[in-house]
């Protein structure tokens, strides 16, 4: 594989963080001058994850090393397929999300808009770092970072409900990460190296008992983010965040940053090969279904939006992991592909709560009734965003839905066919009787009879991401090109493995 | 067993002594009873060095031919200087530390009138510092 | 000139302290000046031997031109250049924090306070430079003469803080004295290095087992490690504040350099692993340590006092690095030396600088410091993070190196003791960020959409030779991280002992 050696890795990482502290220079006083960091830093990080891709394409992969502490334990990017899809994901919809946060914070008036901003730019940064990591070492770094920099937004309300979501917060990501470190050392001693590679490297260091415990610590370790049961309690309490945390680190960055370790371990770490002879593939598999269905119906009973939505994510996010641990090729299609898709569909939903709660004050889906009138923008893309949820074609969750289920019958295991439809249903059950309240029933006394939106910041960027879902549910690999990046990425598991 | 005791006796003797001070600083309630410890605890070892530089016959090492330089000196015949010389530095270090060890020791009377450690921690409890 | 920089080290602060009465007597105000400018020297002295070091190699001084065995020798490798520059620049540090601190606390004592200080300092790195098993005892007690007197000048409390660590600290100094004597019985020497050539052929002799034993359990009490460490969470208490930032950071740490040097450099490594258990027993203390410390510390309401409690779990980190006895175990414990020393540094400072302001040290009683105290708790905050282990501050990469060493090891129960510890710290820092940074918002706030009442809060921020020492520690936290690779690659891994 064609290596290119270049420092653009480290200026994507560093382009937010740089940000960040610009961000707390400038401070409250000058607010206008602080969003246009984050606007600014926004757009830079993207532009050069963007301008990288056609290089990934080539088939070639980015390397750029920070610094080496001993033979095979350094810190260093290097860019794959995989690693860049991601990248683009969190990327591209940093820059929706920064102008809806200028949108909400101001329409809220909230306090402490300074931290707020600064957090938001450093877990950008590690994030893009999460993607861009070429080994464990240095994915458990920034991991670390990401951990930190959301304790700030998840209880940026400073209510006690939100302290207590901190703390729940930190109880189950820093335990996850101590788990990750022994893993991680663990694996380092072991094989002396700790790059991924497509197909894994761990084969044959160590008997099989080892292994599957060290699979399991480290599916621990990250399945904590990507909010598998039981370790999903966290997520659905850190709803008290802001909504635009929500949007984009509990639906896309954070969370998605958990689903893309637990998808590095099974593709990179340990390979599609050994997780077929170890046979832990199809209890990964159960594993992550009964969270599918489990969240499915928690989901049902929530009448809290956010929640709801929260539940939604859990549900969708093991949906990937089942995909990646069907370890076929379509089903590895889907799961990585769904990665973009439901990152664009959730965030679209998140930013509609978030625009009902600035507009209206309104958290709870039985105090939706009409609003389909006042705000039809909102509803629309909410409906959108629901539907593809729900694997409704034209929408771009269609087409993960599609290559998971291809997936199913490939690995032999009708069952879990049966599971993407029950979850398909369930996604029918939670969200169709929003959308249906909204538009068709009569409304609340408290809802305007006529257009009256919420402010435009917010609006613009989430009809943006809502019609973006349906593109890709069309042309799957428009704009960001992520279906072909989701193509070479599987091309490059499956190659070896 | 005897001989074997009486053959080493200056062991034995610091051993004993040294015991004696390890007890007054852990089982005496009184400071400066402890203190009291800590300075035959010092001594004790200081008596070992100077035990260990001994040999018997020996005279102090001050060499009488110096100057002309050509007589063979016999090491037997001459005490080794060195665990001495030591042991004026640690008896520095030991009236030094008691110094200290009695300046605080006159600070603790000021504060709580007494010196016996029970008295002091029951009044520490009841003031709450 | 330049090859007399080793001397420079231990003569400056020490002619020097012996100026201060003379100074203060003449000028009061001049004595924080003196020492500020004095320890500069020690400072560039060791960086320029640090350096010498890494071009050249390690080398020995003579003091006097006696030759070794016979003179006293001042050995600088790798390891003793290394922890010199670690004391010499938060000595310094401290030193230019000092003002406002005792001008508080202590105005009348403003000259015996710098007299002694120097003298710390001094005792501190005479230590760490010689290369005489004496020589390190007479400077131990140099040392710790003047830490009591320190620390006995602190607040309520102190002078009985003080007599138990005089008793203590004489307990550990004496056995470590005692070790010396054996080791002189059986092998005429004092010299490090030579005893390290005598002594292989000596191994089984009961003495030198004697005189190992006595060592171990000296050091062990010097550094603290638990189950002797009773003496240290008073007296470290109730120091004033710019003593315990000096001692807390430095004492413990240089013990545990002695234990360093002692164990597997005087005696080899084929002794002190293979023939003596003295290993997994340092490992199962350090291990009670952690955990004693964690539990002691979160049970205190007072943050200095939490903090001593920190010192005692974080003397079982390094020792724990020492026990395994691997080259990565043994890498965490020498960079821990180092990230540990900032660390406690810039925490010992913040609450000194705390203190200093708002007059309290209760953890209950810090709501708004974010407010008045931005930078003060923006260093306290990115320190605590340090502790917790997040990347990329210092705290990290030692955790890191020590997990590695105890997975080589195979010594599982002491790799999930440090994880453990690493929550407990997490708790513990959180417990405090939580209550400076955040307030509990009235329940209106979630109704009225934000509408929220700041009280104005003015900033009171420590004065700047509070602040300006803080700052430097806590950008020192961030950039040992991240220049972690660097240090072990130059320095580190020539400072672990060869035969591992």
């Amino acid at each position: 594989m064609d290596v290119l050696y270049s420092s653009r890795p480290l200026w994507a990482v560093l382009v937010s963080m740089i940000a960040a502290f610009l961000i707390l220079a400038t401070g409250e006083k000058n607010r206008n001058i602080r969003e246009s960091w984050t606007i600014m830093a926004a757009l830079a990080k993207f532009l050069i994850v963007f301008s990288m891709v056609p290089v990934i394409l080539q088939g070639k992969v980015i390397e750029y090393t920070i610094v080496t502490f001993y033979p095979g334990l350094l810190l260093q990017f290097r860019i794959d397929a995989f690693g860049m899809l991601f990248g683009v994901i969190a990327s591209s919809l940093w820059i929706a999300t920064s102008f809806y946060s200028i949108g909400y914070v101001r329409g809220l008036n909230e306090h402490a808009q300074t931290r707020y901003f600064f957090a938001f730019a450093m877990c950008l940064s590690s994030t893009i770092g999460i993607a861009f990591s070429a080994n464990l070492l240095t994915f458990l770094v920034f991991y670390e970072i990401l951990t930190i920099a959301t304790y700030p937004l998840v209880i940026h309300k400073e209510s006690k409900e939100g302290i207590m979501g901190g703390r729940k917060y930190l109880a189950y990501t820093l335990t996850a990460g101590c788990v990750l470190l022994f893993a991680i050392g663990m694996i380092y001693y072991m094989t002396g190296t700790l790059d991924f590679k497509a197909g894994g490297f761990i084969a044959g260091s160590g008997s099989s008992t080892v292994l599957i415990m060290l699979f399991a610590m480290l599916i621990f370790g990250f399945g904590v983010k990507a909010g598998i049961m039981p370790m999903h309690e966290w997520l659905p309490t850190a709803m008290v965040a802001p909504t635009p945390v929500s949007a984009l680190l509990h639906a896309v960055a954070v969370v998605k940053a958990g689903v893309f370790g637990c998808l590095r371990v099974i593709l990179y770490v340990f390979g599609p090969g050994l997780l077929h002879d170890l046979g832990i593939w199809l209890i990964m598999a159960y594993i992550a279904s009964f969270t599918i269905v489990v969240a499915g119906f928690l989901a049902l009973g929530q009448d809290h939006l956010k929640r709801r939505l929260a539940f939604s994510t859990i549900n969708n996010l093991a949906m990937i992991v089942v995909g990646a641990a069907l370890l076929t090729k379509s089903s590895m299609t889907g799961g990585i592909i769904h990665m973009a898709n439901h990152a664009f569909m959730k965030i679209t939903l998140f930013f509609c709560a978030g625009a009902i709660h600035v507009k209206m004050h309104k958290d709870y889906v039985s105090q939706l009734d009409g609003l389909g009138r006042q705000m039809p923008l909102t509803m629309g893309a909410f409906a959108i965003g629901a539907i593809g949820l729900s694997g409704i074609p034209p929408m771009s969750g269609f087409i993960s839905k599609w290559f998971l289920c291809l997936g199913a019958l490939e690995a032999n295991q009708i069952i879990f066919l049966f599971v993407f439809m029950t979850s398909a249903m369930l996604d029918v059950a939670f969200f169709f009787p929003i959308i249906y309240n909204s538009f068709f029933k009569k409304p609340l006394d408290d809802v305007a009879p006529h257009f009256d939106e919420a402010p435009m910041f917010m609006v613009i960027p989430l009809v943006i991401t809502a019609l973006l879902s349906i593109v890709f549910g069309i042309v799957p690999d428009a704009f960001f090109r992520f279906f072909s990046l989701t193509s070479l990425a599987v091309q490059n598991i499956m190659g070896v493995g | 067993m005897l001989d074997y005791v009486i053959s080493k006796y200056n062991f034995w003797i610091y051993i004993i002594l040294m015991m004696i001070g390890l007890y007054a600083m852990i089982g005496k309630k009184n400071l400066v009873k402890k203190l009291i410890g800590m300075n035959i605890f010092q001594s004790a070892i200081i008596l070992f060095y100077v035990s260990i530089g001994v040999k018997a016959g020996a005279t102090v090492p001050i060499l009488s031919g110096h100057g002309h330089g050509h007589e063979a000196i016999e090491v037997a015949n001459y005490i080794n200087p060195l665990p001495h010389v030591l042991m004026l530095t640690a008896i520095v270090v030991s009236i030094a530390t008691t110094g200290i060890a009695l300046a605080s020791l006159i600070l603790i009377y000021r504060k709580y009138n007494t010196l016996e450690e029970d008295e002091i921690l029951k009044i520490r409890k009841e003031t709450g510092a | 000139m330049a090859d007399q920089f080793a001397a420079l080290i231990i003569v400056v602060p020490l002619i020097a302290s012996l100026f201060v009465p003379v100074i203060g007597w003449w000028k009061k105000r001049l004595c924080y000046p003196w020492v500020v400018a004095v320890l500069v020297i020690p400072l560039i002295s060791s960086l320029s031997v640090l350096n010498t070091v890494m071009t050249t190699g390690k080398f020995s001084y003579r003091l006097g031109g006696w030759a070794p065995p016979w003179g006293i020798e001042y050995m600088l490798d790798h390891l003793s250049a290394f922890v010199l520059v670690i004391v010499s620049s938060i000595s310094l540090i401290v030193a230019i924090y000092s003002k406002k601190s005792i001008e508080d606390n202590l105005p009348e004592k403003t000259v015996p306070f710098y007299t002694l200080f120097l003298l710390l300092v001094t005792g501190l790195m005479g230590i760490v430079i010689t290369g005489d098993v004496f020589n390190l005892f007479v400077f131990l007690e140099i040392s710790a003469l003047s830490c009591y007197a320190l620390i006995a000048i602190g607040e309520e409390g102190a002078p009985m803080a003080t007599f138990n660590y005089i008793i203590i600290g004489t307990i550990g100094a004496c056995f470590y004295l005692l070790g010396i004597g054996y080791l002189y019985i059986a092998t005429g020497s004092l010299n490090m290095a030579d005893l390290a050539n005598i002594l292989p052929d000596l191994y089984h002799s009961k003495v030198i087992l004697v005189a190992f034993a006595f060592f171990t359990v000296g050091l062990a009490i010097k550094a603290g490690l638990f189950p002797l460490h009773t003496w240290l969470p008073d007296a470290y208490c109730t120091a004033p504040s710019a003593v315990s930032a000096l001692i807390a950071p430095l004492m413990t740490k240089v013990a545990a350099y002695v234990m360093i040097r002692l164990l597997f450099t005087v005696f080899q490594p084929n002794f002190s692993v293979n023939m003596v258990p003295v290993m997994p027993i340092l490992g199962w203390l350090s291990v009670m340590a952690i955990f004693w410390g964690g539990i002691k510390a979160l049970a205190q309401t007072d943050l200095k006092r939490m903090l001593v409690y920190v010192v005692v779990a974080e003397v079982g980190y390094i020792v724990i690095g020492v026990s395994v006895a691997n080259r990565m175990g043994l890498t965490g414990a020498i960079l821990h030396i180092m990230n540990d020393a900032v660390m406690m540094a810039c925490l010992f400072l913040v609450v000194g600088a705390i203190l200093y302001k708002t007059g309290t040290r209760e953890i209950q009683q810090l709501r708004h410091l974010n407010k008045k105290m931005p930078f003060t708790m923006a260093a306290f905050t990115i320190t605590a993070l340090s502790m917790v282990g997040i990347p990329p501050a210092c705290g990290f990469f030692s955790k890191w190196y020590l997990i590695l060493g105890t997975i080589e090891a195979g010594q599982w129960v002491w790799a999930a003791a440090l994880l453990c510890s690493s929550l407990i710290n997490a708790v513990l820092f959180f417990r405090v960020i939580e209550c400076a940074y955040l307030k509990p918002m009235e329940p209106a706030y979630a109704l009225n959409g934000g509408e929220t009442k700041h009280e104005e809060i003015q900033r009171d921020e420590a004065p700047l030779t509070m602040l300006v020492p803080i700052v430097i520690t806590a950008a020192g936290v961030i950039l040992l991280g991240i220049f972690s690779g660097k240090i072990i690659s130059s320095v580190i891994q020539f400072a672990v002992p060869a035969s591992f």
